[in-house]
C-alpha cells in the first residue's frame, strides 16, 4: 500500500487507518463527530497528499484545457484557481478537480487519488496535437488542508505569504514552517481554510508546525471520515459516489461549471443537446424523515417503483439527521417531496431539501 | 479490560448472568471498530429469540452492523436510554451502554460462550490477521 509522507505522524496520532484506493490513509483520530465538529468550530488538518497533481505546460496549455474542460480556463490568470472537470465526450466526468494557472503557460490540475492514473492517461493522450507537456507529479507533492474558522489564525504565524486578504480560489507561492510551498484558499469541508502544497522530500515538520500553532486554537487531526461528513453537509461532490462517467455535469447540478460561450470542449454538443431536450433527472439533496441512516446505494422508491439509488449518504454530525444526496426523476426533484429509502427490510421515509445542507456563517 | 465475570461471543457481544436474568451488550472492541455510535435499534421486550437471532442494528457515522443475540430466551428489558443518548455505547460499552436483558431458555447455555481470557486471545487473533 502506499503511504503518504506524514505516515508515521498519523499512527504518532493514534488513527484508525483505512486502505483508501491503495493508500493507506487515516480514515479517524479522536472520531468522527468529533472531528467534524472541530472543523466547524475551530480548526482541522487533513493529510490529502494521496490526490493526484498534473502539470500541463507549454505555449497552448490554455487551448488543450479549454477542449478538456466545460468551465472557462481563459478567465484564470496566474495566482487563480478553479472548480471544473474532465469531461467524456457525452458529457459526462472523467473526473471532478481544481485547475491552478501558476504561469500564463503553466497549470497545475488536482485530481482525486482514486483517478489519479486514469486522469493522467486521459490528459496525455490527447495531448499529442497540442504544443504542451504533461507530467503526473502526484509522487513528488505532499499536501495538507488546513480547515475551520481558526485556519488563518493557525496559518499566518508561520508563513511568509499573506493570508488576510487572500481571497477564496486564489494562491500564493512562499514559505510555509520554511519549506517551499504553495498555498490556495480552498478546501472540501464548506468552511474557510487553505490547501498547502509542498515537494520537499520530508515534508512533516510542516504537520507539527500546525499542530503545535494550532494547539491553543483546539485544533485537531481529521481524518477521512469526518472529511466526507463534512464534503456532504457542503454539498461537494464525491466522484465514484455523486459523479461518474454515468452522470453528466448538467446532472449533478453544476451547471456552472458549463461555459457554453467559451467554444469547443469536449461533451459540449451532448450537454448542449440535453440542455435544450431538457433534463429527466437531477441530483437533489434529502434528509431522512425516520430513523436509521441511508447509505450509498440504498434502493429509492417512488409510488412503489424503484426509481434510483443513494449517492452519498451519512449521519450529518451538525444536524444530527441522515442526510444524502440522490439523482430522482426531475418531477421528484421538486423541494418538499417525499419518496422512500429501503434500508435492509425496511422502507424509511425521505424528503428532498434545499442543498447546501449546511453553509457557513458570513464572515 | 474485559470483565472476568462476563461471557464473549466471536460477534464481540457480552454477556453478565444476573441472578436468573443474562443481561448483555457489545464489547468495547466492537465500539472501537464501529466509531461514533448515532443510532441504536433494540428488540422488543417480550420478544422470544433464538441464538444467533439478529436482534436489530447499530449504525455508526462509518458503518451499519447487526447485534445478534448470543442466547435463546425472552426479552424481559432493553436500554431505553440508547434511544436519545446512543453515545453511551462508546462511552460505556460494558456497562451503561447495556442494549437488553433476556430470560435465558435455557440457564446453562452461557457457560459455552467465550471466557475473558479467551476472547482476548481471540482478539490477538484477529489483530494478526489485519
Amino acid at each position: 500500500m502506499k503511504k503518504t509522507r506524514f505516515h508515521d505522524l498519523h499512527k504518532k496520532h493514534g488513527a484508525k487507518m483505512i486502505e483508501f484506493f491503495g493508500w493507506d490513509m487515516p480514515v479517524e483520530y479522536r472520531g468522527i463527530i468529533d472531528e467534524h465538529l472541530a472543523v466547524r468550530r475551530r480548526a482541522g488538518l487533513f493529510d490529502v497528499s494521496h490526490m493526484g497533481e498534473i502539470h500541463v505546460d507549454g505555449p497552448q496549455a490554455l487551448a488543450f484545457l479549454q477542449f478538456l474542460t466545460p468551465n472557462d480556463v481563459a478567465r484564470l490568470a496566474p495566482g487563480k484557481v478553479q472548480y471544473t472537470a474532465l469531461t467524456t465526450p457525452e458529457g459526462t466526468f472523467v473526473d471532478d478537480m481544481l485547475i491552478y494557472c501558476l504561469k500564463p503557460d503553466a497549470y497545475l490540475l488536482v485530481v482525486n487519488a482514486s483517478n489519479t492514473d486514469k486522469d493522467y492517461r486521459w490528459v496525455a493522450e490527447r495531448a499529442a496535437s497540442y504544443d504542451v507537456r504533461v507530467e503526473n507529479a502526484s509522487d513528488a507533492y505532499s499536501q495538507l488542508a488546513l480547515q475551520g474558522p481558526a485556519s488563518a489564525r493557525i496559518l499566518q504565524p508561520l508563513t511568509d505569504i499573506p493570508l488576510a486578504d487572500m481571497k477564496p480560489f486564489t494562491f500564493l507561492e512562499g514559505h510555509a514552517a520554511g519549506q517551499d510551498s504553495l498555498v490556495s484558499r480552498t478546501g472540501y469541508t464548506g468552511e474557510d481554510g487553505f490547501e498547502i502544497y509542498t515537494r520537499r522530500p520530508d515534508p512533516s515538520p510542516l504537520w507539527t508546525a500546525l499542530i503545535n500553532s494550532g494547539a491553543a486554537e483546539g485544533l485537531e487531526p481529521v481524518g477521512l471520515g469526518a472529511r466526507d461528513t463534512l464534503r456532504l453537509e457542503a454539498k461537494l461532490m464525491l466522484y465514484g459516489n455523486d459523479i461518474d462517467a454515468t452522470t453528466t455535469v448538467l446532472e449533478a447540478d453544476l451547471k456552472w461549471i458549463v461555459k457554453f460561450k467559451k467554444g469547443d470542449f469536449l461533451g459540449r454538443d451532448a450537454l448542449m443537446r440535453q440542455e435544450e431536450s431538457g433534463l429527466k433527472r437531477k441530483i437533489a439533496g434529502f434528509e431522512l424523515l425516520d430513523r436509521g441512516i441511508a447509505r450509498p446505494h440504498y434502493p429509492v422508491f417512488s409510488g412503489g417503483d424503484k426509481v434510483s439509488e443513494v449517492c452519498s449518504g451519512t449521519f450529518s454530525p451538525l444536524l444530527k439527521k441522515s442526510i444524502g444526496l440522490v439523482y430522482l426523476p426531475l418531477e421528484l426533484t421538486v423541494e418538499g417531496t417525499e419518496f422512500e429509502i429501503a434500508i435492509r427490510n425496511q422502507r424509511a421515509r425521505a424528503r428532498v431539501v434545499p442543498t447546501p445542507f449546511y453553509r457557513r456563517p458570513a464572515a | 479490560m474485559y470483565p472476568g465475570d462476563f461471557y464473549y461471543t466471536k460477534d464481540h457481544e457480552w454477556v453478565r448472568v444476573q441472578g436468573q436474568d443474562a443481561v448483555m451488550g457489545i464489547t468495547d472492541f466492537a465500539q472501537k471498530q464501529l466509531g461514533d455510535v448515532v443510532f441504536v435499534q433494540l428488540p422488543e421486550v417480550g420478544a422470544n429469540l433464538e441464538a444467533h437471532q439478529s436482534i436489530g442494528t447499530i449504525e455508526s457515522v462509518k458503518a451499519v452492523s447487526d447485534v445478534f443475540s448470543p442466547l435463546a430466551g425472552e426479552v424481559t428489558a432493553v436500554n431505553g436510554d440508547l434511544v436519545d443518548n446512543p453515545e453511551i455505547i462508546n462511552q460505556d460499552p460494558h456497562g451503561k451502554g447495556w442494549i437488553m436483558r433476556l430470560k435465558p431458555a435455557d440457564p446453562k447455555a452461557v457457560e459455552r460462550l467465550m471466557k475473558a481470557a479467551e476472547y482476548e486471545k481471540h482478539l490477538e487473533g484477529l489483530d494478526k490477521e489485519t
